[in-house]
């Protein structure tokens, strides 16, 4: 056999091999009760844990996240579909705004929805506006969908709410809250 | 769980329905045929064997060229096998027509869907009032029938009471019915019998077969709503169910508890087992459960509760009290 033989012959097995290798973190689940949250520069496990996003995705159902953000696309919360954030687009960020409520109407979730479960929900809402891997994105899902699967969208520019700062939106919604 | 139990709680082979001894008949019919086709082939194999031309290592063995015989025995094999196959297809239809035909006056109606790994179970009514939601243990009246709605919450899954009724799925936007009658009272087990994920063999269901009046006073305690706690300690773990994250997905009736993720817990007390018959339902075992589900079911969706340990004690005295 020649050199050129045996590299025909090893490099499909090693490419087989590279895209397994990297298909091992993928969907690993973690059935541990308390997995501390990640720490400052650290990359957020839940973001690249398949297992985790699609958890995030049942969870962001099950507590009727749409009830207000109405399936990412926004009625009386704003939407999750664009990268445009009033109080911040990092994951941490917006776990905070999960469990600590943010003005003009957003509840705190803390003491209703375990940390681990508001960094798995963080996760997906990310996923919703392309920010994560399209291998860990979501492709599909239990409910009626608005616009394709989040592993199919493309990545919105992250961006804070130009035209509504926040000041603004809140007397905003106070004003509608006082018309109502 | 107990002695009633003993033989025939989750056997197909003890029949205790119409549907089950239905299935059981053409399991039966379906045994012997295979058992009779299996034996003609060994006895044919050995006969040829028996028979099969001789030689030596150094003569060849004499084949007749032009033998017809084992063409005609090979059209006697494929006749009987054509007529054999075609008795089960015979057998397969009629058992499905009896199946069918299960008399269904005064049926019951029960709504039963699957989740990952657990049943919720809404019992139905012409008279909306008297109609209630359970989960995970399965009463039926004994010798009247009962009509199950069947539909599932997430991916497919299979309900199979053996003693009672064949399996049919659970499909995730679609309806299927099975209809069943028990006729005999005693504890039963069913099982999920379609690979759901992780914890797809920790998915039983138990199920009760009670004498009509006791049925009746069962479901008449199930409608009602849950009693309020009694003393101090339930009282207090009231306040932390419902001031914490149980109520994000559970359900007790009577308090502002009202989300349908997880298992109605109204009358969790009054159940045999825990986690769709993972555990037995005692304040030992619930403490164990609610402080880690995912250490007796792990994957399971209910997160752990991080009550401390006086907090869980109260909780616990709270939950059993939801007779």
């Amino acid at each position: 056999m020649t050199r050129a033989d045996a590299l025909m012959v090893a490099m499909p097995g090693l490419v087989l091999a590279a895209a397994m290798l990297g298909g091992c973190e993928r969907e690993q689940r973690r059935f541990d009760p308390a997995t501390p949250p990640p720490m400052a520069g650290e990359t957020i496990r839940q973001e690249r844990n398949a297992y985790d996003v699609s958890q995030g995705k049942r969870l962001f159902r099950w507590y009727n996240c749409s009830g207000c953000h109405a399936g990412g696309g926004g009625g009386i919360g704003p939407p999750l579909i664009d990268a445009r954030w009033r109080y911040g687009g990092e994951t941490s960020q917006i776990v905070q705004s999960i469990l600590h409520g943010r003005p003009g109407g957003m509840p705190a979730f803390a003491g209703r929805i375990p940390d681990e479960q508001a960094w798995k929900i963080a996760a997906y809402v990310r996923s919703m506006s392309g920010q994560l891997r399209t291998d860990v994105a979501a492709n599909r899902g239990d409910a009626l969908s608005s616009g394709p699967p989040e592993s199919r969208r493309s990545r919105e520019e992250i961006a804070l709410d130009p035209t509504r700062p926040a000041s603004a939106s809140i007397a905003a919604s106070a004003v509608s809250g006082a018309q109502r | 769980m107990n002695a009633s139990t003993s033989g025939g709680w989750q056997d197909a082979l003890l029949a205790h329905g119409p549907q089950a001894a239905q299935v059981l008949d053409l399991w039966r019919i379906t045994l012997a045929v295979c058992t009779l086709v299996f034996a003609l082939v060994l006895l044919a194999l050995l006969v040829a064997l028996w028979r099969a031309p001789r030689g030596t290592h150094e003569t060849a063995p004499q084949i007749a060229p032009d033998d017809r015989k084992p063409l005609r025995r090979v059209g006697v094999a494929i006749a009987a096998s054509t007529l054999l196959l075609l008795a089960l297809l015979v057998g397969s239809v009629v058992t499905d027509r009896a199946l069918a035909q299960l008399g269904l006056r005064d049926a019951l109606h029960i709504e039963l869907t699957g989740h990952q790994w657990w049943w919720s179970i809404h019992y139905d009514d012409p008279d909306p009032s008297r109609t209630f939601d359970t989960a995970n243990e399965l009463h039926l009246p004994l010798g009247r029938p009962a009509i199950l709605t069947l539909r599932s919450g997430d991916v497919i899954h299979s309900v199979w009471m053996p003693s009672l009724a064949g399996k049919k799925d659970l499909i995730p936007g679609r309806t299927t019915t099975l209809t069943l009658r028990a006729d005999r009272a005693g504890l039963y087990r069913g099982q999920c019998a379609e690979f759901c994920g992780a914890q797809h063999a920790w998915m039983a269901l138990p199920v009760s077969v009670d004498e009509p009046a006791r049925f009746d006073a069962w479901a008449d305690a199930q409608r009602a709503t849950a009693k309020p706690p009694g003393d101090e300690l339930a009282r207090r773990g009231q306040r932390l169910v419902l001031g914490g994250d149980c109520v994000m997905c559970h359900a007790i009736r009577g308090t502002d508890a009202g989300a349908r993720q997880g298992p109605d817990l109204t009358h969790l007390a009054a159940r045999g087992t825990l986690g769709a018959g993972t555990l037995p339902n005692d304040a030992s075992h619930l403490a164990a459960w609610v402080s880690n589900p995912a250490a007796h079911k792990p994957g399971v969706n209910m997160p752990s509760a991080t009550f401390s340990p006086d907090d869980l004690q109260a909780v616990v005295a709270y939950l059993r009290s939801l007779q």
